[in-house]
């Protein structure tokens, strides 16, 4: 008789538990299927010269960043001075993925703003973006040199994230190629 | 200068509710009088400094004063007066102040209403009112406080939500927190009785006034929620199992619960143990609701900002209440030997058998909501649970109660047998296939079976309530004289019971003609362009700009027209505000009571001169759903306007002319 | 955006549209081929299935959203023109978005819990039910015990004097 009085503070205890461990999480973080997988292969055109194209093989052997961007999205002006000076004051290798933009509207925000992509990629319908496993912009990959992908940031990467965690990742990739 | 006086009312507010919370209870232990007569105006007080403290934070709001953080981060001079207002619990700071005033004023309301009962039980009432009350000011003072300053002062304000500026967001919070907050009176009349030791009949007589009308705020919270993102969200839905909807409906699942279970406490001394818990169990949900908004444990479009700091508190919060009460129930729950019995076949057994299917199905939506949770923490990843799964549990487990609410309306206390049962409800059982299923069979031919089988079922169900709480009353009136006289002799009780039983046989039939028979064009039109849509032609008329007081509009105009004549104009909006963030969509919505026409903007078209994308819908009966919350509360107020409730009203009429007062009704 | 060279041949094109009187608009979704109608139907109801990734609870068919169009875009050539199985298609979606683009949870080792459970709890809920209303009925016929015996009286004794009181 007085056994079962005790059940629903224990199935309460239980979800307690559950969701003091929830608080330590963060659901925003949608963790992306192809870390640990290598980099899913296309062939686009470039931004600036629509008859030459890029892939992902030209960057073999090499860490990287692959920036996905558009010239419409205001996060991406967040970011955009973090990228510079990445790829101006370290050894980043940035490559940009203009996505679902117009080519004259990239261009433009490239010369306005600065460019500190090594290449840049023009994907207008997304196609790539799909592969990728793209939602929103800015997203960022690390991809390691035999092409796997290591790591993904989605929203704007801050000069803290930078610093602490992609130079730090970039270079132990380096080191173990 | 203000401001300040602001926290300084909350600071006094905290020390009252501790004088509240502590001094009564303690009183009530030891038997000393004058500390149990604390409570009374302790509550008052308290009730006070809370009100000064929303006056004031209103008053910020009013004369726009952004030296306070939170008006500046949800107000604007452009924002019309009546919606500033409304900002006040448009963010996490002030719908905490809500929450509080909230409570405040439901334990004035007790405090008030509670001189015929007993002085120690009372006591204790509003000790424990006064304890969670402690909890939420304390929160606010610690974590969220309304009025910290901002400097330096900014010239303009962020500006509400655009998606909150609707008058949805006038009315909707404050109904379901009346609701939600209000559970915390069963809450403390639960805890009383467990501390008191005396958990009999009367105890259910003096709750059940207090549940029934929080469970109308929540019905009505809900409700109002539900109609409000249809015409807010641009897309027609009333309904999506996210976690913050969820997190409302919960409690009002187990507040149903709760009614029915003080019924039966009340009529025969049963379930008392039952009744305890689901009066703990109500306000847990509340609290768990509260937690779940705002700690950021979950993703919801309703989300405050999160802060993991102000989730950690909730949570002990709601580990300390929660959990302590029910540590008492378990040490002190009430024995359930003795008392009255019943048969197998019974009212009891049916009203038992409802309260477990109630609480299946919130058990069934806690799993569902938590479960995302429960993947990521064993690391499984992220996981999608929405309306499908939803959809899918919870029909089957409310049809199985509706199915048994047709018996239970005509089922004996006591002891009754599936043989008498099944003499009086073979018509309605035959009434309702033939109804039901006639009229799904007509309506869906055309479509495939499973369709026609859902319809079916949907129809059968609530024409079966209809038919079998009509006749409850039927049944109670035959052994009167007279039809008229019987009528007039049956206790608003008996009323308040099939009205609200008729609403929820009105909201089925809306949920299932609207899912079934929803009507959608998704097209581009240029103006002049027409279409057709389940027999009624809709005309784009073309897109206006307009300037709304904080906002800039493109307004689309349909004409409507059936049968050849015009019958409703539709003008959705656009709408870009100046405060920045996504565009907004405000649905063009001819309201029906057998159908809603419905139309919205999408985007503006490339090609065609003043093209856009349109959705365009026909929802049959959407507003049948609403209109059985409606009927739902309607039942609640008819039930407390029983004579029962009036006993104190007439002894104190009755007392001054001398005579003996009248015994007590219904026992 | 149309320059200022197109305008002219546009206005000519609407009078003559609505000279022609009322024509249905078109969008994408509208302007699809189906091999069949079961195929369209198909089509819409896996749309049901999965989940729009940047919206608020909605599925891939109800959404608005620019990437919801892409993946309706994405479905609709992998079904009608590559003539791909459902299952291969959320299969392609899955690998790229992880579990959470599918709207329904699948039905696999780490959600048995969540798809059985509420049979669980209605099983659990009935067992209630079934014990309680056979405890009402032993109740019925079991003679008191000694200490109920006594708890009766007392209670019998205080009743009246509460009755006295009042």
């Amino acid at each position: 008789m007085q056994a079962r009085l005790w059940i629903p503070l224990t199935v309460f205890v239980a979800i307690v538990a559950l969701l003091g461990v929830g608080l330590t999480m963060d659901p925003e973080r949608v963790p992306s299927p192809l870390i640990g997988k290598p980099l899913p292969d296309f062939e686009v055109a470039r931004v600036d010269d629509p008859k030459d194209t890029i892939s992902p093989a030209d960057l073999e052997g090499q860490v990287y960043l692959l920036n996905v961007w558009a010239s419409w999205c205001r996060a991406c002006r967040q970011e955009h001075p973090v990228l510079m000076e990445a790829s101006r004051q370290t050894e980043l290798t940035i490559v940009g993925l203009d996505y679902k933009d117009e080519r004259p509207k990239a261009r433009e925000w490239l010369r306005r703003r600065g460019d500190p992509y090594a290449l840049s990629a023009f994907d207008p319908q997304g196609k790539v973006g799909i592969d990728l496993g793209v939602t929103g912009v800015p997203e960022t990959f690390v991809v390691d040199a035999e092409g796997i992908v290591r790591r993904k940031f989605v929203g704007p990467i801050t000069r803290q994230q930078l610093r602490s965690e992609i130079l730090p990742l970039v270079a132990k990739l380096r080191k173990s190629s | 200068m203000i401001p300040e006086l602001g926290t300084v009312a909350l600071a006094l507010a905290l020390c009252v509710a501790l004088i509240q919370g502590a001094f009564p209870l303690a009183g009530a232990h030891k038997g000393i009088a004058p500390w149990m007569a604390v409570a009374r105006p302790a509550a008052m007080a308290q009730f006070g400094f809370v009100a000064l403290a929303f006056v004031i934070l209103a008053y910020a709001f009013a004369v726009s004063d952004f030296s306070v953080a939170f008006v500046a981060n949800n107000s604007n001079t452009a924002l019309p007066i009546y919606y500033r207002l409304t900002a006040v619990w448009g963010g996490h700071e002030g719908s905490m102040l809500l929450w509080s005033f909230v409570l405040a004023l439901w334990t004035l309301a007790v405090a008030v209403f509670s001189r015929t009962l007993p002085a120690e039980f009372a006591a204790r009432v509003l000790g424990v009112m006064g304890l969670v009350s402690i909890g939420f000011l304390l929160f606010m003072l610690l974590t969220s406080n309304p009025f910290e300053r901002l400097s330096p002062v900014p010239a303009q304000g962020t500006d509400l939500n655009p998606l909150l500026q609707d008058i949805g967001m006038i009315i909707h919070p404050p109904m379901l927190y009346m609701g939600y907050v209000g559970m915390a009176v069963a809450f403390g009349f639960a805890i009383a009785a467990l501390l008191g030791g005396r958990l009999d009949p009367a105890w259910a007589r003096w709750s059940r006034p207090w549940v029934t009308v929080a469970w109308m705020f929540l019905t009505a919270g809900v409700a109002l929620g539900s109609w409000w993102a249809y015409y807010e969200l641009g897309w027609g839905g009333w309904w999506f199992w996210d976690p913050v909807e969820n997190a409302s409906f919960m409690p009002w699942l187990v507040a149903t619960a709760l009614i029915h279970s003080l019924a039966v406490t009340e009529k025969r001394g049963l379930f008392k143990s039952w009744t305890v818990l689901l009066a703990i169990t109500a306000f847990s949900l509340s609290l768990l609701g509260t937690f779940l908004v705002r700690s950021g444990v979950l993703t919801s479009v309703h989300a405050f900002a999160t802060d993991p700091a102000r989730g950690v508190y909730i949570l002990t919060f709601l580990g300390v209440v929660v959990g302590g009460s029910l540590l008492l129930y378990a040490l002190r729950g009430p024995s359930t030997l003795g008392g009255s019995t019943f048969s197998k076949v019974s009212r009891e057994t049916l009203l038992l058998a409802n309260n477990v299917l109630l609480m299946v199905a919130m058990a069934t939506i806690l799993l569902g909501t938590l479960y995302p949770l429960v993947i990521d923490a064993m690391g499984g990843g992220k996981l999608s649970v929405g309306p499908p799964y939803f959809n899918t549990v919870f029909v089957p487990i409310m049809s199985v109660l509706m199915l048994l609410l047709g018996v239970g309306n005509l089922a004996r206390w006591k002891q009754d047998s599936l043989g008498r049962l099944w003499r009086h409800l073979r018509l309605a059982l035959a009434g309702a296939v033939v109804i039901g299923g006639g009229g799904a069979i007509m309506l869906a031919s055309d479509t495939f079976a499973a369709k026609t089988a859902m319809v079916a079922l949907g129809l059968i169900l609530a024409v079966w309530v209809l038919i079998t709480s009509v006749q409850s009353l039927w049944t109670q009136l035959s052994t009167k004289r007279s039809v008229a006289a019987g009528l007039g002799r049956l206790p608003a009780g008996a009323y308040g019971m099939v009205l609200a039983h008729v609403g929820l046989a009105v909201t089925v039939v809306g949920i299932t003609m609207t899912t079934a028979f929803n009507v959608e064009e998704r097209l581009r039109m240029a103006p002049g362009d027409t279409k057709e849509l389940a027999g009624y032609t809709f005309r784009f008329e073309g897109v206006d700009r307009v300037r709304g007081p904080n906002y800039d509009a493109a307004t689309g105009t349909f004409k409507v027209s059936h049968d050849g004549q015009q019958v409703a104009t539709l003008q959705p909006e656009k709408r870009n505000y100046m405060s920045g963030g996504k565009p907004m969509t405000e649905a063009g919505i001819d309201a029906g009571l057998t159908r809603d026409l419905y139309a919205s903007l999408g985007q503006p078209q490339s090609g065609e001169e003043g093209a856009w994308s349109i959705r365009l819908y026909h929802k049959p009966f959407v507003r049948w759903i609403w209109l059985g919350a409606l009927f739902m509360v309607g039942g609640g107020l008819v039930a407390l306007s029983d004579r029962r409730y009036r006993v104190t009203r007439r002894r104190k009429a009755e007392a001054p002319a001398g005579e003996a007062p009248a015994p007590a009704e219904g026992a | 955006m149309t320059s200022r060279g197109l305008w002219l041949p546009l206005l000519a094109a609407l009078f003559a549209s609505a000279a022609a009187g009322a024509v249905d608009g078109g969008d994408p979704e509208s302007m699809r081929e189906f091999d069949s109608p079961q195929q369209q139907e198909r089509y819409w109801a896996l749309l049901g299935k999965l989940r729009c990734l940047v919206c608020q609870n909605q599925s891939l068919s109800d959404s608005d959203a620019d990437l919801a169009q892409d993946l309706r875009d994405e479905v609709y050539v992998q079904m009608a023109e590559k003539g791909k199985t459902n299952e291969a298609i959320v299969d392609y979606l899955v690998d790229r978005y992880g579990d959470f683009v599918l709207y329904r949870p699948p039905f696999e080792p780490s959600t048995y819990l969540l798809w059985l459970g509420p049979f669980l709890l209605l099983a659990i809920g009935f067992g209630v039910l079934v014990v309680v209303v056979r405890r009402r009925q032993q109740a019925l016929t079991q003679p008191l015990s000694e200490a109920e015996r006594a708890r009766v009286s007392e209670l019998l004794e205080n009743e009246s004097d509460e009755d006295k009181r009042e």
